[in-house]
């Protein structure tokens, strides 16, 4: 071997820009190489927009009402996108280390867990920007729609939107890792679960009343109360992103917590030596990107 | 190649009272032992011996039920950050991600542990373990022989005074682990760094290690040089010693209690 290079003494860093960077810089690489992974960005959000853009357009020529509501169903849909993607953007992420079977790779060098967390969380702000971007401009091209329209409420819509779908995608992370890729669905559908309670297409005074007390505990609820404010009232409803805000931080720290306390318990159970290994999702029967990959 | 001097006496590696437990089942009984700087050890034993299991609770993967680990003077339980950036691990069983590149993989794991002149590092290991002909292909586009050595440049980025490998060599032809086998214990002796390996190739540890740790059902049965093993045994190959530690023969049999 050559002589060796010494390198300077090491210096510990409780947190690291430099390896949330570098974290970054692994998913911009595998995003460059992989044209399929930046399409699948794109092609959901655009066959949604399509879809409830044209309802609204039949909607909009037999209702008065909706008509007056312009854009309240592509709205939704959007913003309930903002949300979906948020959770994705993060989960996804994280299953491509346990794809790849890098994840031991990860959990043995510096790289701290609240590092790893701030790096998926920015770059499912990455993905979902990619999507959204290209698909909101030709909302306004094809159904005069313009998500941006809504000025600075966007910006508290989105926030409260991608925290809730960090909240959700970091415990979903915390479960896959515990229990490995036998978990894999819930990255996929636990979202859903929210859409019927946080109110999205309908205000939530449509909802029993006792529904409404789950409802207004979520905070996309507040986000798309929000929304029709704005766009039946033409008003920002600055409390209802306040509550929303507030909401979110509890969920933030709470899956944080669940998160530490989900790693500890698959060190204990020994279950992170095993990671990337197939397991089947025998009780769902879905066909996962993790199933595709195996047998390609 | 230059020799590094080894100020500190303590110990790499030092293992007090060992233990897992999963529910009923002892993975881990107690052990303890301690690895001198710059020595490579070999962990021996046969399936669900334990040599995993223990690998991976220095590592941190797994939380041992009792006992305590310090590596390079440092409490895993306490400290095992302070520590990271110093050590390395490689496995067959661990991957690299297949769409990144070999020069992007070691460039990510080059600033994961901080490493100051990654572009150097990453050109010194492309000679030392042959990787510049594939630097720039697809991780997944490698065969077996490729992947191994991309794996170890990933377990020397950081040149990690001390490395952990598990079965390193498994799946490879004689050849390439050969070649792996040479390039390890240049990096050893040339940087003083301390090797603990878990291995079922007898003469791969009986060529690499200076010393070997035999474990059986979660406990050490025997400890010593691989000659001194032999020797002690009264047989030709340590693969013979595994033998009769494995099923309990030769002197393995009349042991009441082992060392």
């Amino acid at each position: 071997m050559n002589a060796p290079y010494v390198s300077p003494p090491p210096v510990y860093a409780a947190v690291s820009l430099a390896r949330i960077a570098a974290m970054l810089l692994r998913y911009f690489y595998l995003l460059r190489s992989s044209w399929p992974r930046l399409a699948e960005l794109i092609y959901w959000p655009l066959v949604q927009m399509l879809m409830w853009g044209f309802l609204q357009t039949y909607l909009n020529r037999h209702s008065g009402f909706l008509a007056a509501a312009g854009g309240s169903l592509i709205g939704a849909i959007m913003l309930w996108d903002v949300l979906i993607r948020g959770q994705l953007g993060l989960s996804v992420s994280f299953l491509e280390e346990m794809w790849s079977r890098n994840m031991a790779n990860l959990l043995i060098s510096p790289l701290r867990p609240g590092e790893f967390l701030a790096a998926l969380m920015a770059m499912s702000l990455v993905r979902m920007f990619v999507g959204l971007v290209p698909v909101s401009l030709l909302a306004i091209w094809f159904f005069g729609f313009n998500l941006w329209g809504l000025g600075l409420g966007l910006v508290a819509f989105f926030a409260n939107l991608l925290l809730t779908g960090w909240a959700v995608g970091v415990v979903v992370s915390g479960v896959i890792l515990r229990n490995g890729l036998g978990a894999e669905g819930l990255a996929w559908t636990l979202m859903f679960l929210l859409l019927p309670l946080c109110a999205v297409f309908y205000p939530v005074a449509t909802l029993p009343g006792f529904l409404q007390v789950f409802a207004w505990m979520l905070p996309p609820t507040y986000v798309f109360e929000g929304m029709r404010a704005i766009m039946f009232e033409h008003r920002f409803r600055g409390d209802l992103m306040a509550e929303a805000l507030s909401i979110n931080a509890v969920f933030i720290a709470a899956a944080c917590f669940a998160f530490l306390r989900l790693v500890d318990s698959a060190r204990r159970i020994g279950s992170l030596m095993a990671i990337g290994e197939y397991r089947p999702p025998a009780t769902t029967g879905m066909v996962t990107k993790s199933s595709i990959e195996t047998c390609a | 190649m230059t020799a590094m001097t080894v100020s500190d006496d303590t110990p790499a590696i030092e293992v007090e009272g060992l233990t897992k437990v999963y529910k009923a089942l002892t993975a881990v009984a107690g052990i303890s032992f301690a690895i001198r700087r710059g020595s490579i050890t070999g962990l021996l034993g046969g399936n669900g011996a334990g040599k995993t299991t223990t690998i991976g609770m220095i590592l941190g993967l797994i939380l041992p039920t009792g006992g305590i680990i310090r590596v390079l003077g440092h409490d895993m339980a306490a400290e095992r950050h302070l520590v990271l950036h110093r050590i390395n691990f490689e496995s067959p069983y661990v991957a690299l991600p297949n769409r990144l590149t070999v020069r992007q993989n070691l460039r990510v794991f080059a600033r994961l542990y901080g490493v100051a002149a990654a572009r150097r590092r990453i050109d010194e290991l492309a000679v030392d373990l042959d990787l510049a002909d594939f630097l720039d292909r697809e991780v997944g586009k490698l065969s077996a022989g490729q992947k191994t050595r991309v794996a170890l440049a990933k377990a020397l980025i950081n040149a990690p005074e001390v490395v952990l490998l598990d079965e390193p060599t498994a799946s490879l032809d004689p050849d390439t682990g050969d070649w792996i086998r040479t390039r390890l214990t240049a990096y050893s002796r040339s940087r003083a760094a301390t090797i603990l390996l878990a291995s079922h190739n007898m003469p791969e540890v009986e060529r690499l290690c200076d010393d070997v740790i035999m474990m059986k059902a979660g406990k050490i049965v025997d400890r010593a040089a691989p000659q001194a093993l032999i020797d002690k045994y009264g047989r030709t190959t340590l693969e013979d010693v595994f033998l009769d530690v494995a099923r309990g023969t030769g002197i393995a049999g009349a042991m009441v209690d082992p060392p």
